[in-house]
């Protein structure tokens, strides 16, 4: 076996995209800030450094795609597409059904979740939640460099609007990459540990706490069982029915705020089914961030965003 | 003046009467229930359409606003399906999915009317990048209103067209309300195309009534974005025969003096175009005008009794193409 190289998180979404770019010539990139390999590796006119406009280029990417393109729009941080909201909810998310199915709308939108990193309420924030409202955008959300590589292809490649969100925390982050044109399907969540006792679905940051919390309680006897869904829209919800099945304890970690969330859909989803209410032993507990924009001092948000511990008290909670 | 030949001249005339025709007819079966929700009438600003897509070529691309027939039938959209999905039906545009605002056919170029006001700017801006990235000299044309210029679609888009020399062409039809404010009291400079000025392009102002001069603006702006020369505003004063929209229960605020005055024969673009192709010698005599009111009208029955015949769409069909496959 060759040996795996490993990459940042960011560096294995830029290499999945270099990729792609090979091999499509239609795929181009737009951003406040180019990457600096994707400048190197294709230039102007495929990669475009644009004015700070994010509602226009999120139009223009409709537009492009209409017109036979594959564009990679980056928003930067996911607060920034707030301004952007009528070309991502009306134009974007609506264009293909309205009109009937009459062409497709090839997209990416890149942008960055997330907080911890000490740059307060309106350049932190978790919402991938509203958008799972908005039928017609699939939600991707990687938590280690391979997955999110292997989904960014899957996107580029995707006929249909995608958002990519990208942990911002783990942007630095290593990790293996595989070797060779690795993709991951939507819809595929990822047993990120396996265990008997208690499973944990986490997104994105939590992956990493609710594994770091698993190794604890492992020292104590408890296993725990991590799930990464990957994907938002579509969610595989069964990987997660069949582990519930297994451990009959159900735990959900998200940075997200807890009302109308991934966590509560995950939630509804388990529960309103008879066999996967009927395996639950105790009640599904909830690992959220606080109902707070994001604050500034490090005392405060360490304070609003749930880490290991909370996960590891609700755990002892229902076990 | 014009210097086209005669055929386009009377094809252009035809269209107008056929938008004309088809917005009556849509007010028409609003108000005996055949057709949903709201409609947006274009009657009155037929020549915009027209005279700007006469400029355009197989290739190029337009979008749309609310009001969004006549750049539909100026393209050349098919009225049978236009018609249909006005009636909701399977057989229309959009399979009964988006109905008057929202008739799109990409085939031909049409990417779409809009529900938003601004919505379309950025997209059809998107659509000249890709026409640039081609590099085959097609243009892209962006229909809006008075009152998408004050949005904030209108400042991004036109920067960045500007910046790149994108080969769009932004087509200000100003009829002077959006919907009920009026631009005199909303747009912050007399005319929206001295805005043009604010990004280093062209700004014309023509007769939106003037089917020929709207036609010769096209025709220089689209000679100038197909050179690589970038953006031009085009802004064409009109006036809407009708209120916001056919809903009778939502106001109108323009004076009764005003709509009156625009709806005499001498400011109707129909009527005007009538009159100078009449003042040329044997362009348009009578029995070809008439013929010519018969064929649209033909058509237009047809195209009710297309629409009547088509079969509303199953429910199953309501969750198709959510995503595409």
């Amino acid at each position: 076996m060759t040996e795996m190289k490993e990459l940042s998180y960011v560096d294995a979404i830029i290499e999945g995209i270099a990729e792609e770019m090979v091999v499509d010539p239609k795929i181009f990139h737009m951003s406040t800030e180019a990457p600096r390999r994707l400048q190197e590796e294709f230039g102007f006119p495929r990669v475009r450094q644009t004015p700070i406009a994010e509602s226009a280029l999120t139009g223009m990417a409709i537009g492009a795609a209409a017109g036979g393109y594959r564009p990679i729009v980056d928003w930067r941080l996911v607060t920034f597409c707030f301004v952007a909201m009528d070309q991502i909810v009306n134009q974007a998310a609506k264009i293909h059904y309205m009109f009937g199915g009459q062409t497709r709308f090839p997209l990416v939108f890149r942008t960055t979740v997330g907080g911890g990193t000490r740059r307060a309420a309106q350049h932190s924030q978790s919402p991938y939640s509203m958008f799972m409202q908005l039928t017609g955008l699939k939600l991707v959300l990687p938590s280690t460099p391979a997955d999110a590589k292997g989904l960014i292809k899957t996107a580029i490649r995707d006929d249909n609007p995608v958002v990519f969100f990208e942990a911002g925390r783990l942007g630095g982050v290593k990790g293996p990459i595989p070797n060779g044109d690795v993709s991951i399907p939507f819809g595929k969540a990822d047993v990120k540990r396996e265990g008997k006792d208690v499973t944990v679905v986490a997104l994105a940051w939590m992956v990493h706490e609710a594994l770091a919390a698993a190794e604890e309680l492992s020292k104590q006897g408890i296993e725990v069982e991590v799930i990464d869904p990957r994907t938002l829209v579509p969610l595989d919800i069964e990987t997660i029915r069949s582990s519930v099945f297994k451990t009959g304890h159900l735990v959900i970690a998200d940075e997200a705020p807890a009302a109308a969330s991934v966590s509560a859909d995950i939630a509804a989803r388990i529960v309103e089914d008879a066999a996967s209410f009927e395996a639950l032993k105790a009640p599904i507990s909830r690992v959220t961030g606080l109902d707070a924009p994001i604050p500034y001092s490090p005392s405060l948000e360490d304070y609003v965003f749930p880490d290991r511990s909370r996960i590891i008290e609700a755990i002892r909670r229902i076990l | 003046m014009t210097n086209l030949s005669p055929e386009r001249q009377r094809a252009m005339l035809r269209r107008m009467i056929t938008i004309r025709r088809f917005e009556e007819i849509a007010s028409e079966k609003f108000r005996s229930g055949d057709i949903y929700g709201v409609v947006h009438s274009y009657a009155g600003e037929e020549a915009i359409a027209v005279g700007v897509c006469e400029a355009l070529r197989d290739g190029d691309q337009i979008i749309s606003t609310h009001r969004g027939h006549g750049h539909c039938i100026a393209k050349g959209a098919d009225l049978n399906r236009m018609m249909a999905e006005l009636y909701g039906r399977a057989d229309g545009y959009c399979k009964g999915k988006g109905g008057s605002m929202h008739i799109a056919d990409f085939s031909i170029g049409m990417l779409g009317a809009n529900g938003i006001v601004a919505g379309g700017i950025s997209i059809i801006t998107g659509a000249g990048l890709a026409a640039q990235m081609d590099g085959n000299g097609a243009v892209a044309v962006g229909f809006f209103g008075d009152g998408a210029s004050n949005a904030g679609p209108f400042h991004e888009s036109i920067n960045i067209a500007a910046a790149w020399k994108l080969p769009v062409i932004y087509v200000c039809e100003n009829n002077q309300w959006a919907v009920n404010v009026p631009a005199l009291e909303s747009v912050a400079t007399p005319n929206v195309a001295d805005r043009a000025k604010g990004y280093g392009i062209p700004g014309i102002i023509v007769d939106g009534n003037d089917v020929f001069a709207v036609h010769n603006a096209a025709v220089d702006a689209i000679a100038r974005a197909r050179a690589g020369q970038g953006p031009t505003i085009i802004e064409a004063k009109t006036y809407r025969h009708r209120r916001h929209t056919e809903r009778l229960d939502q106001p109108d605020a323009r004076p009764s003096e005003e709509v009156n005055a625009w709806l005499q024969e001498d400011k109707d673009p129909i009527q005007r175009m009538i009159t100078t192709l009449q003042m040329q010698e044997d362009l348009l005599p009578p029995t070809v005008l008439e013929n010519l009111k018969t064929v649209v009208e033909n058509e237009l029955a047809e195209a009710v009794s297309f629409a009547e015949k088509s079969p509303f769409p199953t429910k199953e069909s309501a969750l198709q193409d959510v995503f595409a496959e």
